[in-house]
């Protein structure tokens, strides 16, 4: 082997160490963050925690509250954007022309992803909690959300939509099909599976949003459920940062375990669209 | 000669992007035939099916010009009723696309579009259009498998068998056995000589032998423009245009 073939090799050698180190330190706060709060906050996770309210001034008892507002806020976030988040899509990839017009939503829709939260929370303030009079409320904060999470969900849906094979499309037309039979029949099944990934996704950000529910939706403390989508509600972020920087002398045990409760939320997720993902490639059929 | 089923008449066509185009195109096409219309890729023969169904709606098309006469009616008239003219004239495409769904509802798909719901004329028309396509022996007993577990040549026929399960009066196919092997090439063309009886046939063939082959009457389509027609297969014997002879004796396309 001459020299220069033997620093070639070398060459490649050191480039394919340098990129798996870079992929290995990318990986490891990832799992530490996990970790340490997985560990950590198992041992707070029990039955009462899960299923009391706080007490003794949040330094003992549970997070049901939280919990439950954590759900219904995503639940709101998801009736308020999902519709017009996948009728956009539809709209955009299906139906719309390419024109300065659409040219001009698309950057809006670009843009609308890359505003801060706080901005959002500030704007929902504005909009739906002072000047529509819904007051601090599951409402006012699920809507605030839904217009945060719209970008995510109109993006990867019009994505997944525009995956199906044009040739399905035109198959469809050319048996006598309307634009709108092809899409309900034929694309719409066929990119369900992308956009139910988007539509979690972007419901992740949603779920674990502080800024915006601190504006909008969230109390300090609450001794009971909200009765009505007017009412104020506990989350399990803002009462994370609310444990963790409010209240003097609370239990460290607590703040893990909240932290990995939220967290769980979250990897459960991921879990679900991870296998809605998998299953839709095994079965697809193109 | 009875009346043409379908006449083209200085149909004219350019995309936006320029890339292919017709330049006055007159054509008559005859029922129970099978017509060809063959030339070097890119001549515009497949624009010319797209143009007969309306499927260039679907493209950006910067002129189009002319008339195009189906049954008294003309095609071109942006009054008409696309849905009824896409049943009346099936469309095969080069690649076999099944749509992803078992065998059986890609032969009811189009009917269901059309609004049937009794089963069992959907039934009928699933048997009645998998014999005429030559696959019913086939796949009898495995409707309900997925079309994409069918191979190249049985997926083809299926395309055409979906396309005469809405009883269309005229089927255009666009090189349908260019991804076939010769075997299965021979049945899909066997199946266009049966169906040739009861229904108009206009084909682009993959190759001039399977033009020679299979044509009743011939177009040859170079560069947007057509160069010479026949009756019967004279063209593929005695040229009159040098063009269409250099083509045809393989000195280009």
């Amino acid at each position: 082997m001459t020299a220069a073939t033997n620093r070639r090799q070398w060459t490649q050698r050191i480039g394919f160490a340098s990129l798996a180190l870079a992929t290995v330190l990318t990986v490891i706060p990832i799992v530490l963050v996990v970790g340490i709060i997985l560990v950590r906050g198992a041992s707070a996770i029990n039955l009462e925690f899960l299923t009391a309210p706080p007490s003794d001034g949040m330094k003992a008892g549970g997070i049901m509250p939280a919990i439950v507002g954590t759900f219904l806020l995503a639940l709101g976030t998801a009736i308020a954007s999902v519709p017009f988040g996948i009728g956009a899509a539809i709209y955009l990839a299906e139906y719309a022309s390419e024109n300065r017009w659409t040219r001009a939503i698309r950057i809006a829709i670009i843009n609308l992803a890359g505003i801060p939260s706080i901005v959002y929370g500030l704007f929902g303030l504005g909009l739906f909690v002072l000047f529509l009079q819904f007051g601090t409320s599951i409402v006012a904060g699920a809507l605030t959300l839904a217009i945060m999470t719209l970008p995510v969900i109109i993006s990867t849906s019009e994505e997944a939509i525009r995956s199906v094979p044009q040739s399905f499309r035109a198959v469809s037309i050319s048996l006598g099909g309307t634009q709108w039979q092809t899409i309900r029949r034929i694309v719409l099944p066929q990119a369900l599976p992308g956009i139910l990934t988007g539509v979690i996704l972007g419901l992740e950000r949603a779920v674990g949003e502080t800024a915006v529910i601190l504006f909008t939706a969230a109390a300090f403390f609450l001794p009971s459920l909200p009765n009505s989508p007017f009412d104020a509600t506990m989350a399990l972020p803002y009462h994370l940062f609310v444990i963790s920087t409010q209240v003097p002398g609370m239990p460290i045990q607590i703040q893990y375990g909240t932290a990995a409760v939220l967290l769980i939320f979250v990897l459960i997720m991921n879990l679900i669209a991870t296998v809605i993902r998998s299953r839709a490639r095994a079965r697809r059929q193109w | 000669m009875t009346s043409p089923k379908i006449s083209v008449r200085d149909v004219s066509l350019r995309y936006s992007d320029g890339k292919e185009s017709l330049r006055h195109i007159n054509l008559e096409i005859e029922r129970n035939a099978i017509t060809v219309l063959f030339g070097p890729a890119g001549g515009g023969k497949s624009s010319l099916l797209r143009t007969i169904n309306r499927l260039n709606d679907l493209t950006d098309v910067d002129h189009l010009s002319g008339e195009i006469w189906l049954d008294g009616e003309n095609i071109l008239d942006p009054e008409i009723d696309l849905i009824a003219l896409r049943r009346k004239v099936g469309m095969v495409f080069a690649r076999p696309v099944v749509l992803p769904m078992s065998i059986r509802e890609n032969l009811t798909y189009g009917l269901e579009l059309a609004g049937e719901k009794n089963d069992a004329t959907k039934d009928r028309a699933v048997e009645s259009s998998l014999k005429a396509a030559a696959l019913w022996e086939e796949v009898a007993d495995r409707l309900d498998d997925p079309a994409i577990s069918l191979s190249g040549g049985q997926q083809q026929r299926l395309c055409i068998a979906r396309v005469l399960a809405l009883e269309p009066e005229v089927i255009m196919l666009d090189e349908p056995t260019s991804g076939l092997d010769p075997i299965s090439t021979g049945k899909v063309e066997g199946t266009l000589q049966e169906l040739k009886d009861r229904y108009t046939i206009l084909l682009v063939p993959h190759s001039v032998q399977q033009a020679a082959r299979t044509a009743d009457h011939a177009a040859f389509i170079l560069e947007g423009e057509l160069i010479e027609f026949t009756a019967g297969k004279k063209i593929f014997t005695r040229p009159r245009d040098q063009r269409t002879e250099d083509y045809i004796e393989g000195r280009f396309g």
